[in-house]
């Protein structure tokens, strides 16, 4: 009796419904393919600029740079994979450099309240500065394009990381400084054991978003600096090669959404359960 | 550092260590905000007297419950008994030194466990015994670690985070870290509060059993006459706040080891348990009356 009742329940589904999973995918397809359509006759139509590239000429340029992503002929004519490597590197090295500063000063900021107060005026005054502003001050420094794009990912990484950390480290369940005190734990213990992994999660979601800025601003650096992604888009912007844009704007966006995924990893393993 | 005593022989009754306490005037004023600040934005409170003129002293090995109606300053002496709050007025004394902080001769079990969630169980207590006894080396720290955790009959579960655990098992897990720095003096604020009716039993008889191998002087804060009448040696009841004070202290005579099922035929428990329903329903209805008037 109850088996006959299980049986009947658990072939329902079997019968051809879709789970939302399903539906959503499918009507990703369809917007998809309406769009793909819809540009494509649009240009056989000349519904829009001569200039624009047709959608299956874009797929087959976007396929060509996909597919042979490592040559080099030259500093004006390289392969899309030797382009992003570059623009990966900047975006790893000025990140390192802004987390290196932005986590330590967070920390310090977050447990003194003078500290704080000392700093937060330069920090109110400095974060609201787009990061591309600092670009012209970076070369006359470095005299190098290579370490401005650092510097100019540095500074744009900072802001988010130093005031996430900071959050994190003044909002500590004072519970567990609670068990440190009564514990008789000695000021840079309860730091290190209890404060930073208590604050872990705040601090790597603001690496999170430090890293997803650094990776925008990359683009709009490398357009002013060279080498990289964002003056392939210039490069081909000036030899008028809309595909080679497109391409690179997927590709952009591809490689931006990797990133987060990766640092949305490491903040499920900082969590333990305490947020996710 | 205190040192840890013999540990090996793995009978810690014998070496468990505890102490006299003795809470003399003790007050506790909480000051309102009456700066001109607060006075422009209109936020401005009056000073609370939590507590007010505590004198009790407790004798080494003894276990102590304190009882009284919502808000009337338990967790406030408890937290200054911790360290974690200094008194307004008056002093402590543990085995007559008068205690600055907080320190590793009071353990202390917390209501919501404590537990920090980025350690598995194991770590947990190895945080606590590395920061009282650095000097121990790791094998010994390991071996107090699990001693602990299988006096609390969590064998097994060393390697779990606290997520992965009920709020029994997480509260075995304080009373382990509590006990595993061998402290003079054990507190408890409302440990079982935040469990469910058997949970809750289940603990009250795991820690009358481990009391019985370890002796410690207990203060144990709780809303329960069942709870306080199965451990304790005395308890002390407290009237309603502001300024609460020590209304009585009985004493339950109780032999040990107790069976929570057999309680009811010790002598005497009938009367104790009718003394404590009548002074709490007393107090809470005070409470109950003052709030009433002072919304009217």
């Amino acid at each position: 009796m109850t088996q006959d009742l299980l049986q009947a329940t658990a072939s329902r589904p079997s019968k051809m419904t879709l789970n939302t999973d399903q539906k959503a995918f499918i009507l990703f397809l369809t917007i998809l393919l309406l769009f793909l359509g819809f540009w494509e006759l649009g240009v056989k139509l000349k519904l829009f600029l001569p200039i624009m590239p047709s959608a299956s000429q874009t797929i087959q340029d976007f396929w060509f740079w996909i597919s042979n992503p490592f040559f080099d002929d030259g500093p004006n004519d390289k392969g899309i994979g030797l382009l992003l490597l570059t623009s990966l590197r900047r975006v790893a090295l000025g990140f390192l450099i802004g987390s290196a500063i932005a986590i330590p000063l967070g920390i310090l900021i977050g447990l003194s309240p003078i500290v704080a107060k000392a700093v937060d005026p330069f920090i109110q005054v400095l974060r609201p500065v787009s990061p591309l502003a600092w670009l012209p001050l970076g070369l006359a420094l470095m005299k190098d394009s290579e370490k401005t794009a650092l510097f100019v990912i540095a500074i744009t990484s900072i802001w988010p990381t130093l005031s996430n950390t900071i959050f994190g480290v003044r909002n500590v369940d004072s519970s567990y400084l609670n068990v440190a005190r009564t514990l008789g734990a000695s000021r840079w213990r309860t730091i290190r054991r209890v404060i930073l992994p208590a604050a872990a999660p705040n601090i790597v979601a603001g690496l999170r978003v430090s890293l997803g800025i650094a990776w925008l601003v990359i683009v709009a650096a490398e357009i002013l600096l060279s080498g990289g992604i964002g003056y392939f888009v210039w490069n081909e912007w000036n030899n008028l090669k809309i595909t080679s844009i497109i391409t690179a704007i997927l590709i952009v966006g591809l490689v931006g959404l990797l990133l987060d995924r990766l640092f949305g990893l490491l903040q499920t393993r900082v969590s333990f359960g305490q947020r996710s | 550092m205190r040192s840890y005593p013999i540990f090996k022989t793995m009978t810690p009754s014998l070496q468990s260590t505890t102490a006299q306490l003795s809470i003399q005037n003790v007050s506790k004023v909480f000051y309102g905000r009456k700066r001109w600040t607060d006075q422009l934005l209109g936020q401005t409170s009056e000073d609370f007297l939590a507590i007010a003129d505590i004198n009790l002293d407790i004798e080494p090995n003894t276990f102590v419950s304190i009882i009284g109606p919502s808000g009337c300053g338990k967790s406030t002496l408890l937290n200054i008994l911790a360290g974690l709050s200094r008194p307004s007025t008056g002093v402590i004394t543990i085995n007559g030194e008068p205690i600055q902080g907080p320190g590793p001769d009071r353990g202390v079990v917390f209501q919501n466990y404590a537990l920090m969630p980025w350690m598995t169980v194991a770590e947990n207590l190895l945080f606590a015994i590395e920061t009282v006894f650095p000097h121990l080396s790791l094998a010994e720290q390991k071996d107090i670690a699990q001693h602990y955790l299988s006096l609390v009959g969590l064998n097994g579960a060393e390697a779990k985070h606290p997520h992965e655990l009920s709020g029994g098992m997480k509260q075995r897990v304080g009373i382990a870290r509590a006990l595993a720095i061998n402290p003079q003096i054990l507190l408890m604020d409302e440990p079982f509060g935040a469990l469910d009716a058997l949970t809750r039993g289940f603990l009250q008889d795991e820690v009358e059993r481990i009391w019985e191998q370890e002796r410690k002087t207990v203060i144990l804060i709780t809303h329960s006459i069942e709870e306080a009448l199965l451990l304790s040696d005395k308890i002390v009841m407290m009237t309603r706040g502001p300024a609460a004070k020590i209304a009585e202290v009985l004493h339950v005579p109780f032999p040990r080891p107790r069976k929570r099922e057999e309680l009811d035929q010790y002598p005497h428990y009938h009367e104790l348990k009718a003394a404590m329903e009548q002074h709490l329903s007393r107090e809470t209805r005070a409470v109950e009356a003052a709030r009433v008037g002072r919304s009217r």
